[in-house]
Order: C-alpha cells, then structure tokens, then sequence
C-alpha cells in the first residue's frame, strides 16, 4: 500500500505539482492475480515485456528476471502472449 | 485627500454589475447572453470594444462552453469574469463542481431566473439553487447598489489565498437587472486598489512550474480533496467578514454574513434572500406602527451557510418564518431545512413555518408579507404555506 497523503498535506484543488508522479501511485494494489514465470520453460523471447502495457516485466542482460509488483496490475497479457506458456496467472491476495 | 466615491448614477442592476467588471478590468470574460443577463454582458462588451478595459472578450457558442473556458483561463492564471440566469446556469451545471474542485475563483453573476417549466423569463432562485450544492460562493444583493458592492467585493473573497474559491453574485431577474435605480459607485483606482492585482495558484502557463490540473481523483484522494473544499468554504466564512469591514471603510456601507432588520427585540422574524429583503422591511416597518413586533433578515452570504449567525438570530423567537422563493417540489423550499438545521444548536426551537412565494415572477407585494407575520402570528399558518397562489 503507497504512503496516502490526506487532506493536511495534498496539494489543493486536485493539482498534481511534480512530474513522474504516477510512478508513487501503486497499482499492483489493484491486483488479484500475479504473473508467475517458469523459468525452465521461459526461452528470454521478451515478447512479454513488449505486450506488457504498465512496463512490469523486469529484464536484465536481455532476460527475464521477474515482475515489477508495485505497478502489474495482474492483466493477463504476458501470459497470453508467451509463445512457451511459461506465464500462468495465480491468485495473489497479499 | 481624493474622494474615494464617485458621484451618484441612476442605473439598472445589469449596468451595475457591468460598471463593477469594467473598473475590476479582468483579465479574461466568455459569457453567453440569457435574459435577464443579457445587459451585463452587453455593456460590459461595449466597455471592452471602446478600449476602456483590457480584457480578452470571448465570444462561445454556449453557457457550457463559457464556463469550460473561464475555468481553464483561471486555471492558466488570468482573472476571469462571466455571467448568467436560469437555463444557462442549467446548461452549466455539469461544469460548476467541477469550477469548485479546481478551485479557480471565477466571479459569475447570476440575474435570478426561475428555471423552466413551465417556460418562464421572471424572476425566481430555482437557477442558483440549483447550484447550492456545488461548492461555489454564493452571495446576494438587494437593490442595485448591493448589486455594484457585491461584485466588487466577491473577487476578494473568492481569491482569498485561503479560499480560492469561485463564486456567485445574485441579483434578482427584473427587479434588480432592469430597474434603474439610484447608486454611488466608487471611484475605478478606488476599486482597482480594493480588489488589488490577481495572484493565482499554480498557474497552468507558469511553464517554469509545471503542472497538471483536473485530475482522475479515486475514492483516497475525492474524499479529502472535498474536505479542503469544506475548509476553503469554512475560511470564507472569516474573510467575507475581514472584506465587509475593508470595504465598509472605502464605501461607508457595511455589509454583513447576516444582515438584520428590527430582529433584536422582535418576537417573530422572517428569512428571506435578494430584493424582497427590501419589501419585507417596508412590510416590518408597517406592522411595527400596527404594534406587531416582528423583524427580517437576509443570509447576504448563501454559501458558505451563515448557521452560526442564524442560530443566535432564532435565539428566543416565537416563531421563524422562511421565506423560500423556490421549492424543492415533494418538500419544502430549499432554505427552510438549512434553517431548521442551524436553529437545532439552540436548546429550544421557535415555531417554524415556511412560506413559499414569488414562483415565476409571480408579484409579492408589501401587503403580502405583512399577511405572513398575520397568519403566523395568529397561529393559522401551515408548515408549508404558498404566498398568493390564484384559487
């Protein structure tokens, strides 16, 4: 859960004052199902990262290392779209 | 030392308004003509075309889209100014909670205008009570010289630092927009002084800042961005107070968030808004002479809610009378709960009776109020009751 900023503190008349704050607004909140890959079977195509529209795919040296929790909103795409069915969706209620 | 007053002008409620603007001289002004606004907006674009004020005139194809306009000027730093009655208030509703949350102080004059059907030009406050809900200052005049006063005065509640709230100046469709009356303005260095230059929050074209205004706002952050707004309103309550004695020193004129005639040692006081505040004091005076002790107010400040001067103002009354120049059909007039609500933190409360009058225009004569104490006082009064509606 992001850090809620209350009525004290926000700025007033539903202004947002700095760039990129969307990044601080955690829609992994929303989730109810979490992308789970097999890393046996998962061959680095990177088409998941591509197909991803919240940019959650986590990738380093052009593999697939994990996903970006605070932002994966638990759609489903990545694991639809994987040529080796290596993404399945399970139910994440934490 | 310069006189501060200028002379004395006979001039219609609309004019007045208009006279108010051009000396104000925002920055920006879009508006839609409705009768009875008609003639602000008229002589205020005169005002602009003769070069004796500087503001950007926008002509729009609608009330929605001046209003759309006006906020997004605000929001982009400039003073903006409109105005408008009845259905044009109606066609703008869907954008004044949404003025209110972006908390640009937009003056908007409203010429009261009942709002159709049946279609009706005359004179009701079916259109700005509409707009009770909204978040929007609400303030009233009673003759044309409170129509001049109150749009001077507004711009300098509304832009309060801690207001930034916009708002609405009423005057009475008719009565006050198209009477000439007699009315002192003040000299236009003497206003321009008062309200004093526009300092904007976060403005949209300081690019050195940059901003996004008119957010998607979930249900963590709706709740208490409308709780600032409950506090902005709450503040203004305060300033209005601070502004009528700064302008009470300019103008002579002081003006207050209640305003009470005859009411200390009356045993049956009347609540009423706009210019039949001046008939029921005619109306107080002449049943004063019958011995009948009776008094009226008027809340000169709508929103915020003057409940804490209306409850003190109830305070060992026989009986309150509200004077509802609406009705919410199914209920009562908009006015008669929100009394009845402030008169709750006394211990005891006066008999209450609401009196519906004035629909469409329809004429309320001195005689009429005084039939109201009557009926009150001898105790023949409904909870509701219509004024003078043909059998």
């Amino acid at each position: 859960m992001v850090n809620l900023v209350g009525y004290k503190d926000l700025v007033v008349g539903d202004r947002v004052i700095e760039p990129g704050s969307s990044e601080k607004f955690h829609t992994g909140d929303w989730r109810s199902v979490v992308p789970t890959i097999d890393s046996s079977i998962c061959i680095d195509c990177l088409t998941c990262w591509i197909y991803c529209p919240d940019d959650c795919i986590l990738v380093q040296d052009d593999k697939v290392v994990g996903i970006k929790t605070t932002h994966c909103k638990g759609c489903g795409i990545c694991s639809k779209v994987c040529p080796k069915h290596a993404i399945t969706m399970k139910e994440d209620f934490s | 030392m310069t006189s501060k007053v200028g002379k004395d002008i006979a001039i219609n409620g609309d004019s007045a308004v208009a006279l108010a603007w051009k000396q104000i001289d925002p920055d920006v002004c879009a508006a839609y003509p409705i009768t009875p606004q008609t003639i602000i907006v008229e002589r205020f674009s005169e005002y602009v075309a003769n070069g004796e004020a500087t503001t950007e005139f926008v002509d729009v194809e609608s009330e929605h889209s001046a209003l759309t306009l006006c906020t997004t000027a605000c929001s982009a730093g400039a003073r903006t100014f409109t105005a408008t009655a009845s259905q044009g208030l109606a066609y703008m509703w869907e954008m004044l909670p949404i003025t209110a949350a972006m908390r640009v102080p937009i003056i908007m004059a409203v010429a009261n205008r009942t709002v159709s059907g049946p279609i009706n030009i005359n004179n009701d406050h079916g259109d700005v009570m509409s707009a009770r809900d909204t978040g929007w200052l609400s303030i009233f005049a009673e003759n044309v010289q409170e129509a001049y006063d109150m749009s001077v005065i507004a711009p300098k509640i509304a832009e309060h630092p801690e207001v930034q709230l916009p708002c609405l100046v009423n005057l009475d469709g008719f009565i006050l927009t198209h009477a000439i009356e007699r009315m002192t303005p003040l000299e236009s260095q003497e206003v321009k002084k008062f309200v004093g230059p526009f300092k904007p929050q976060y403005p949209l074209l300081d690019t050195d800042h940059p901003v996004t205004h008119n957010l998607m706002d979930g249900p963590l952050y709706y709740f208490p961005h409308k709780y600032q707004t409950v506090l902005a309103m709450k503040k203004a309550h305060d300033v209005a107070e601070d502004v009528f004695a700064e302008y009470a020193k300019i103008s002579g004129r002081q003006y207050h968030q209640l305003e009470k005639y005859m009411c200390d040692d009356a045993e049956i006081v009347a609540i009423v808004l706009g210019s039949s505040f001046g008939t029921m004091k005619e109306a107080v005076d002449r049943l004063r002479d019958e011995g009948m002790s009776v008094g009226v107010a008027m809340p000169r400040v709508f929103r915020p809610w003057p409940a804490k001067e209306i409850a003190a103002l109830m305070k060992g009354k026989k009986a309150v009378i509200v004077m509802d120049r609406h009705l919410s059909i199914g209920a009562y007039g908009p006015m008669f709960p929100e009394v009845c609500a402030a008169g709750t933190c006394n211990k005891e409360m006066p008999a209450m009776y609401n009196f519906i009058y004035g629909l469409g225009g329809a004429d309320t004569m001195v005689s009429d109020f005084m039939s109201v104490f009557k009926i009150v006082s001898e105790g023949k009064a409904d909870k509701v009751n219509f004024v003078g509606v043909k059998a």
